[in-house]
């Protein structure tokens, strides 16, 4: 139910932010927009049920800020390879572990990866994720299991529920 | 003034990673190496580019809607590069790799 | 004027983007292709609403981030779809 209204909140605050026009019409409008919205969410079941894993949220923008530094220099370093007289690339194709437990933090690992210049992830398996990379050092650095431990970071600590919940 | 300037700079190297994104899918050898260069337009590209877009709006709807197009640029650019080479890897496409390329030259072929 | 620069490097990826379409080996080169021809153009709609000066472009361009993706997906499932039932025909 909390999460209906949170979806609901999120719908009507996006629908202010983009008309900018506080008429009574178009803020009813947008109101019964918003609620029908939710009422089909509802209806097709496509609310997540995965609530227990919800962790610090405040590690959020840590974490978004240290992925925006890595963007960058891996842009730099990939386009240097663009540039190159000469391509200087090697490519190749692993699977690597990746100990998230929440489906939100694996997409969330995968997405990252993807994002990351100079690495793609192809598959996500159950405690694996495939991934292709430009060049070898981009598959070392993210075999040091940096980006891997940030994003687990972002989860829920195990309580004992969980703990006996998980195999 | 100073905005300014730094949104020209910011605009500058946006249009140079979008620039270098280009070159690369049109340089790279196969579909797999060509989606990172691919990832800089998304990423690196977008972002500064509308970064320096946002520093000369001037306007809070505007500076929303901008940052909004790179929020949902953030979220659907990763989901449809993994798609696509999910499908492509299913579909049974092999990866450029170099000690392929060497072998071929052994051989004579070009 | 910057503006302009900016608007002349994503024609020229946008070209670059568009001769790899053409020539693409795999139908999926073509669709990387053409999934950043579709990213490069959210950014000029963008770029495009500054020049004029009328900010409006800005909600054609973030509904056109969301068509780009949505178009993208479709594709992807309908290349996939064609091809098995192509192989179950054959």
């Amino acid at each position: 139910m909390l999460h209906a209204v949170g979806l609901f909140a999120v719908l009507f605050g996006t629908w202010i932010l983009l008309s900018g026009h506080f008429t009574p019409f178009l803020l009813i409008a947008g109101a019964v927009c918003a609620a029908l919205t939710v009422a089909i969410t509802l209806r097709m079941d496509l609310l997540d049920q995965q609530r227990d894993f919800v962790g610090p949220v405040w590690r959020l923008p840590l974490y978004w800020l240290w992925l925006a530094g890595q963007i960058i220099l891996w842009s730099l370093i990939v386009a240097r390879q663009v540039l190159a007289p000469r391509l200087d690339i090697d490519p190749v194709l692993q699977r690597l572990p990746c100990s998230q437990r929440s489906d939100l933090a694996k997409v969330m690992y995968a997405n990252s990866i993807t994002l990351t210049p100079g690495t793609v992830s192809t598959d996500v398996g159950d405690g694996e994720i495939e991934v292709h990379a430009l060049t070898r050092a981009a598959m070392e650095d993210l075999k040091s299991g940096d980006m891997d431990r940030r994003v687990s970071a972002t989860e829920a600590k195990r309580t004992k529920a969980a703990a006996a919940d998980a195999p | 003034m100073i905005l300014d300037i730094l949104s020209w700079i910011s605009i500058a190297i946006g249009a140079f990673f979008v620039l270098v994104g280009g070159i690369g899918i049109w340089r790279m050898p196969d579909l797999f190496s060509r989606m990172h260069p691919a990832g800089i337009i998304d990423t690196a590209g977008a972002g500064f580019l509308l970064l320096g877009l946002l520093l000369q709006s001037g306007d809070w709807l505007v500076s929303v809607k901008l940052v909004l197009i790179f929020v949902f640029l953030l979220f659907t650019s990763p989901v449809a590069t993994h798609a696509l080479a999910h499908a492509a890897l299913l579909d049974g496409l092999k990866p450029w790799t170099r000690r392929r390329d060497k072998a071929r030259d052994k051989d004579g072929e070009p | 004027m910057m503006f302009l620069a900016a608007a002349g490097a994503l024609i020229a990826a946008m070209v670059l983007a568009l001769a790899r379409a053409f020539a693409g080996p795999t139908v999926y080169d073509r669709i990387l292709a053409v999934n950043h021809i579709g990213t490069q153009t959210v950014l000029l709609i963008a770029v495009m609403g500054f020049i004029t000066g009328r900010p409006d472009f800005l909600d054609i361009s973030l509904l056109y981030a969301l068509i780009n993706f949505v178009a993208t997906i479709a594709v992807l499932r309908y290349v996939k779809r064609g091809r098995s039932t192509a192989d179950k025909e054959s």
